[in-house]
């Protein structure tokens, strides 16, 4: 009840995306025509704001708002994950909107929000918090989906994530209610508290753990609840089927190691098998159907569940590597995804028309340069040594290994070898193949460019220099 | 507690067993000679046109939305005006933000016109 | 002796309409269940001693949200949705695993019955004002305050999402 409680710098980044996305949701009326890509820019300025305002809050480290909030280095580096992937997607579809005749500056606000929620949800401490931020980017990435609103895929997509989703939310609250039934309380910490120190039946807790468990399993898109995701990606607009590949999904993988290692260890040995088998299926389903993919943003969403299943490894590894890779890993994934989904964006062209595989024939000879650049995230996709993703899958492979869990690291790699048929089949189709399309009516523009540099430029760094990025997500994973 | 609800609870039952006992009692003893002009469906005395079910505009959607979101804003000031003594000033500021974000989102519906009637 | 009679028979008509709102064909009768439900569980909140979440339950669930179904029902062909083939051909799945869930989370109830931890119902304070909505605004306004505040921006995205999905844009588009 005092003012006292009130810690600004602690909640900064969120609170600039917050403003930001309201100025450019009033300012959408009032401006013309002409100058709504402007807002596009103040968007993306807001993200580089916040992204600076992880100093200050980093700061100042602990639990603010009567415990609500955490601030640690876990959550810093989260939060820059997050605020790079909303940058590069503002920068891919600023030209996408304008090409498709959609620019609605709502776009960046409802982005701006949905980046916020993500934040909201890596920074609680509090399963009540956590299903604030997960609505709050729910329901900005059911509204970004349905953008396209004339046309009937992307009412599919929209309305089948809505649907979907709604439904895992209803589990996720009801898990928050049997441990606030077992425990007393929705306070992460409070909640580990009362496990360690008295005797609750453990079904009870067990069944609320499930619970979160499944709604999380959710909004990550693992096996066996990843039905939704192929058609969801699908019908979306191009640069949301890329954020939604990678901004809900670490958003949903931060929760649940928070959740999960912070709250739930104790009972460790009731999810941990849970999780193992988990991890195995979505490594297998997701590089086998991907394999039989024709359609490059259904290949792509396969590919996105069995990226997920890699994640789901590390946290099966339950150890501070374990997180540490996964943390590495979610930005290696992040960078390589989004700039494939750029590079889709791009070669779709008017009405997201072209996205078979075989429209990339001959890319290789007609625009080298896009293809060079499609192939590096291709082999980053793929795991091929020098770039993010091997070294991503390597630290996450040695946390197996390490935890003893020697099956599911060779189930990983076995399943990354099957993978490099569906990445590779890319290459052959840019380079080995006849063109059977000019790709004169390829634009390629600033802002598009900008967002392919950056993607392309960090997953190089990441495979070549990887130490001070795993040497920043290891102080991360530390609690 | 629980016993200041009681009158609630009979006027609910109440209200039921009347709706039901008027039912009942003119099915019972209500003389039945329908016709077709009897049993088609009222409208000011004119003969009805087409079918009472068609599909309405999307513009009734919006409304309920907007609405139903406000609505939700103001079911947050009673328990706010209920402890706003002991809040004092702070409690003040706190609502106000409040509002002053829902109210950039009433600005917003508004230049959009969602609260014009378009045709 | 009172309360819990109340609490099972809101319970029973909670239940009960919830049968009947997804197994009628017509999605009016479906509506007018819900609402029959949504009453019940604010009965439910009632005899909990939950006075606030009950009238919030009326206020939005009752008042708005069921008028909000009913206008998607009206702007959908009703006519013709009756007399259409419903897409519920895996019911039989959809029963036995709903089935599992239900006994699962029954038994998990079942056996962690014992230490559910009920905070003492209610302080005779509130209980003379009549009513828990002190607490609950002490509560929200102090220790939950930021969430509360973030709670308007989540009525931001839906107010956002609303317009962006349902208003007219330029003529051409539509």
């Amino acid at each position: 009840m005092n003012l006292a409680t009130i810690n600004i710098a602690a909640i900064l980044p969120t609170l600039v995306l917050s403003v930001v996305g309201i100025v450019v949701m009033v300012a959408e009326p009032f401006v013309g025509e002409q100058k709504k890509s402007n807002l596009g820019w103040l968007a993306f300025a807001g993200t580089l704001a916040a992204m600076l305002s992880l100093v200050p809050m980093a700061n100042n480290r602990g639990q603010w708002y009567s415990n609500l909030w955490i601030v640690d280095d876990y959550d810093v580096f989260l939060d820059f994950i997050f605020l790079l992937i909303a940058a590069i997607t503002i920068l891919t579809s600023m030209d996408f909107l304008r090409r498709e005749e959609l620019n609605h500056p709502e776009f960046y606000s409802l982005l701006l929000f949905a980046t916020a929620g993500m934040l909201m949800m890596a920074a609680s401490n509090e399963l009540v918090m956590v299903f604030l931020g997960l609505e709050i980017l729910s329901i900005a990435t059911y509204v970004m989906a349905g953008f396209r609103r004339a046309d009937l895929k992307s009412n599919e997509s929209a309305l089948k994530y809505f649907l979907l989703g709604s439904f895992s939310s209803a589990f996720f609250l009801y898990g928050i209610a049997l441990i606030f039934g077992a425990t007393g309380s929705t306070n992460l910490l409070a909640i580990a508290d009362a496990l360690r120190s008295s005797k609750i039946q453990i079904s009870l807790v067990s069944l609320s753990a499930a619970l979160i468990l499944i709604a999380l399993c959710f909004k990550v898109a693992v096996a066996p609840f990843h039905v939704w995701t192929p058609d969801v990606y699908e019908g979306a607009p191009t640069p949301v089927t890329g954020f939604m590949s990678v901004g809900p999904k670490a958003a949903g993988f931060a929760v649940l190691f928070r959740v999960f290692l912070t709250a739930f260890p104790s009972i460790e040995d009731r999810w941990g098998s849970a999780i193992w088998m988990v991890a195995a299926l979505t490594m297998i389903l997701g590089n086998v159907i991907a394999v039989v993919q024709p359609n490059i943003k259904r290949m792509l969403a396969y590919s996105s569940i069995a990226h997920a299943g890699y994640v789901a490894v590390a946290f099966a590894a339950t150890s501070d590597r374990g997180v540490s890779a996964a943390l590495f890993y979610l930005l290696a994934y992040s960078l390589m995804n989004l700039g494939a989904f750029a590079m889709v964006t791009i070669i779709s062209r008017k009405e997201d028309k072209l996205v078979n595989v075989t429209d990339y024939a001959g890319l290789g000879s007609k625009r080298p340069g896009l293809a060079a650049v499609l192939s590096l995230f291709m082999l980053s996709l793929a795991g091929v040594p020098g770039t993010a993703g091997f070294a991503g899958k390597f630290f996450i492979f040695r946390a197996a290994l390490e935890s003893r869990l020697v099956w599911l690291a060779i189930i990983g790699v076995v399943t990354t070898v099957i993978s490099f048929y569906y990445y590779l089949s890319v290459i052959v189709q840019m380079y080995m193949r006849e063109p059977h399309d000019e790709f004169s009516d390829v634009r390629l523009c600033g802002s598009l460019k900008f967002a392919l540099v950056i993607s392309a430029a960090g997953t190089l760094y990441l495979g070549l220099l990887p130490t001070r990025v795993l040497d920043w997500t290891t102080t991360a994973a530390l609690r | 507690m629980l016993e200041t609800w009681v009158p609630v609870l009979i006027f609910f039952i109440l209200v039921a067993g009347f709706g039901t006992v008027s039912l009942v009692l003119s099915y019972a003893f209500g003389p039945k000679k329908p016709d077709a002009r009897k049993l088609s469906p009222y409208e000011c005395g004119m003969r009805p046109i087409g079918s009472a079910r068609e599909r309405f505009s999307v513009k009734f959607y919006l409304v309920a939305m907007l609405f139903l979101l406000f609505d939700i804003e103001a079911v947050f000031l009673f328990p706010w005006a209920v402890v706003y003594r002991d809040l004092k000033l702070f409690g003040f500021f706190e609502m106000l933000l409040f509002i002053v974000v829902i109210l950039a989102g009433y600005i917003y519906a508004w230049k959009k016109g969602a609260l014009e009637w378009e045709r | 002796m009172l309360e819990l009679i109340l609490f099972y028979t809101f319970g029973a008509i909670a239940v009960i309409s919830g049968i009947l709102v997804i197994t009628r064909h017509n999605v009016v009768h479906s509506a007018a269940f819900l609402g029959a439900t949504l009453f019940a569980v604010a009965g439910i909140f009632l005899t909990l001693h939950a006075e606030f979440v009950a009238g919030v339950q009326v206020i939005v669930y009752v008042g708005g949200i069921l008028v909000l179904f009913v206008f998607v029902i009206m702007l959908i062909a009703v006519e013709r949705s009756v007399h259409e083939r419903q897409y519920n051909k895996q019911w039989t799945i959809a029963l036995i695993t709903s089935a599992i869930l239900i006994v699962e989370i029954a038994y998990g109830l079942y056996r962690g019955r014992d230490s559910l931890v009920l905070p003492a119902v209610v302080p005779p304070a509130a209980a003379a004002a009549g009513g828990n909505s002190e607490q609950v605004g002490t509560a929200l306004y102090t220790s939950y305050l930021l969430p509360f505040e973030i709670a308007s921006i989540l009525l931001l995205v839906a107010i956002v999402g609303a317009v962006v999905l349902s208003k007219k844009r330029t003529p051409a588009e539509e």
